[in-house]
């Protein structure tokens, strides 16, 4: 079975987040790049499908020559082989069409995205691609289970989960549950030296379109100081809720 | 020209996420001076679908035959019913998501997510959303000749009005890609994605013997019930209930986190809460930093009295 994870790299979940060019773009100086945790799930069930079926793990990412050490990770956790495409991501579109470029001249059993990355929230080249390869597509997907050309996936939905069947290939947006997060793989120093020379291969993107535009950033106003409340007048935490923040 | 609006309804009902994305379609057809079409697909009773009116739905297309988890047939429906519209707007959903990013792909449209405000200029649509993990807002353009944007939860509020609308039965192409075998959605208790108050929990609650005056709490406010991920990696409550970055974002009017400690993943998936109230006996615990309100103090001499003084006061 032939498995595409797009991985994102982004910020770490711990980083102060902020902007230069008076809030034009995101300022990554100082900041620590991980692989997007959404992706990380779906890589690791992709090792898992790969060691129970055979086949072959790829990672596919967007962006210049920064996130490289991102995409070793990938490979040290156990991918086998890397496409770079050669471009600043500037919208989920122009992201998605170029996945699939790549994804219609090596075409995959099974493409794996994140739910959504968590730095810009998008949460959209995986319905994309799908789209544009005309591929069945299940998001919020919380458990697969594939046996020969079929899948049972389960997917969140609002207040519950729903179960479907469809025929490889597809595409998924995947989160926890696909895998558990005890089941994350922490690259052992044989990943890692053998990362250094796994095949990594930069591509250039071939259509530049871009649909949205990001034009700014700006930070939420800070919040108030916290009105701490002593554990002895617990009825003064209720009129407040009450009758300061109206919120019973 | 139309704002097209997708109402979601799940048991033929719709839910307070989709009157929002209705209210949010009306002030945006005000700006551009033209109608609301609601399109659905979920088998709703006619007495539902003129529930619409109330918000500002000019029109409603309802068909039936589709699944909501059948993503290229919902795709297909959309495609078919869009002609006229500049703009076409998805409530919070797990189904909105699985949509629009096709649909947006099949039109060539520009498409944003988590938005959080009507547009701030029409030509070309200008928007706001939440970006970085609620970290920061984001300004977008679509460049686009029809926008595609998906509401973030709980951002908007409903807006009632005293309309009319009419219903019109349309049909639908059944390309099906996917086959659903079974749907499991709990009844009878709120989902943490439309509840208005959360009362959640973590590892201060030393047990899950102890989460009887959560629920107590949660009964007494109306509230939905979380947990932390710790609670849930350790079985104590199941994974459904976990909020934070790799479980479930919540916007709740009204957060109350008790025994946790406010780790930057767990704040991550609450912090666009409009108020957050914090229970921990440790003083510095991080989640007093980001709270509106807080009590130093053991949850289990606190919540039994807070439960008390709600209870008097009802």
């Amino acid at each position: 079975m032939n498995i595409i994870v797009c991985i994102s790299s982004v910020p770490d979940t711990t980083s102060k987040i902020n902007f230069t060019d008076s809030g034009g773009k995101f300022d990554s100086d100082g900041v620590q790049f991980i692989i997007n945790p959404y992706d990380e799930f779906g890589l690791t069930k992709a090792m898992m499908l790969k060691e129970a079926n055979g086949g072959k793990v790829t990672v596919i990412t967007a962006g210049d020559i920064t996130i490289e050490p991102v995409i070793r990770k990938a490979l040290a956790i156990g991918a086998d082989e890397a496409i770079r495409i050669n471009m600043t991501p500037q919208d989920s579109y122009s992201t998605a069409v170029e996945i699939t470029n790549y994804l219609k001249n090596s075409p995959a059993d099974l493409v794996i995205t994140g739910r959504e990355s968590i730095d810009y929230n998008g949460g959209a080249v995986g319905g994309m691609l799908a789209e544009m390869l005309d591929l069945p597509f299940i998001n919020a997907c919380n458990g697969l289970h594939i046996s020969g050309d079929t899948a049972e996936i389960t997917r969140e939905i609002d207040g519950g989960i729903e179960n479907i069947s469809t025929n490889l290939p597809f595409v998924i947006s995947g989160q926890k549950g696909l895998v558990q997060e005890s089941e994350l793989r922490i690259p052992n120093m044989r990943g890692i030296m053998q990362a250094r020379t796994k095949p990594l291969q930069v591509i250039e993107p071939l259509d530049n379109v871009q649909l949205t535009i990001s034009s700014g950033f700006e930070k939420p106003a800070n919040k108030q100081d916290c009105k701490l409340v002593s554990s002895d007048n617990v009825a003064d935490l209720v009129s407040l809720l009450r009758d300061e923040a109206k919120v019973i | 020209m139309s704002v097209l609006v997708y109402a979601e309804s799940w048991g033929g009902s719709f839910r307070k996420s989709t009157y929002e994305a209705v209210s949010y379609a009306s002030e945006t057809a005000k700006l551009l001076r033209t109608d609301v079409i609601a399109l659905t697909f979920g088998n709703e009773s006619d007495d539902e679908l003129l529930k619409l009116e109330n918000y500002g739905a000019n029109k409603v297309l309802t068909t039936s035959g589709i699944e909501k988890g059948d993503s290229k047939a919902a795709t297909d429906l959309f495609s078919a019913n869009c002609s006229d519209a500049n703009m076409i707007i998805f409530p919070s959903t797990y189904t909105s998501k699985m949509i629009a990013p096709r649909l947006a792909a099949k039109l060539k449209a520009g498409m944003t997510s988590n938005v959080i405000s009507t547009p701030s200029s029409v030509s070309p649509i200008e928007i706001k959303r939440k970006s970085f993990s609620g970290k920061a807002i984001e300004n977008t353009k679509i460049n686009t000749e029809k926008a595609i944007i998906i509401l973030a939860p709980n951002a908007f509020g409903l807006v009632e009005c005293n309309g009319s609308c009419k219903i019109q039965k349309i049909e639908s192409a059944n390309n099906t890609s996917v086959t659903i075998n079974s749907q499991k959605v709990a009844s009878g208790k709120i989902s943490l994605a439309e509840a208005e108050i959360i009362v959640s929990a973590g590892r201060g609650l030393k047990g899950p013997e102890n989460w009887e005056m959560i629920e107590e709490l949660a009964n007494l406010l109306g509230a939905a019930t979380a947990c932390s991920k710790p609670v849930s990696d350790i079985g104590w409550r199941p994974h459904s209930e976990h909020v934070g970055q790799t479980g479930i974002v919540v916007a709740p009017n009204l957060y109350i986190a008790v025994g946790i400690s406010g780790a930057i993943q767990h704040l991550a998936g609450v912090n666009s809460s409009k108020i957050m109230v914090v229970i921990n006996t440790d003083p510095e615990a991080p989640f007093f930093k980001s709270a509106d309100y807080g009590i130093v103090g053991d949850a289990f001499e606190v919540i039994p009295k807070l439960i008390e003084e709600i209870k008097r006061i009802n």
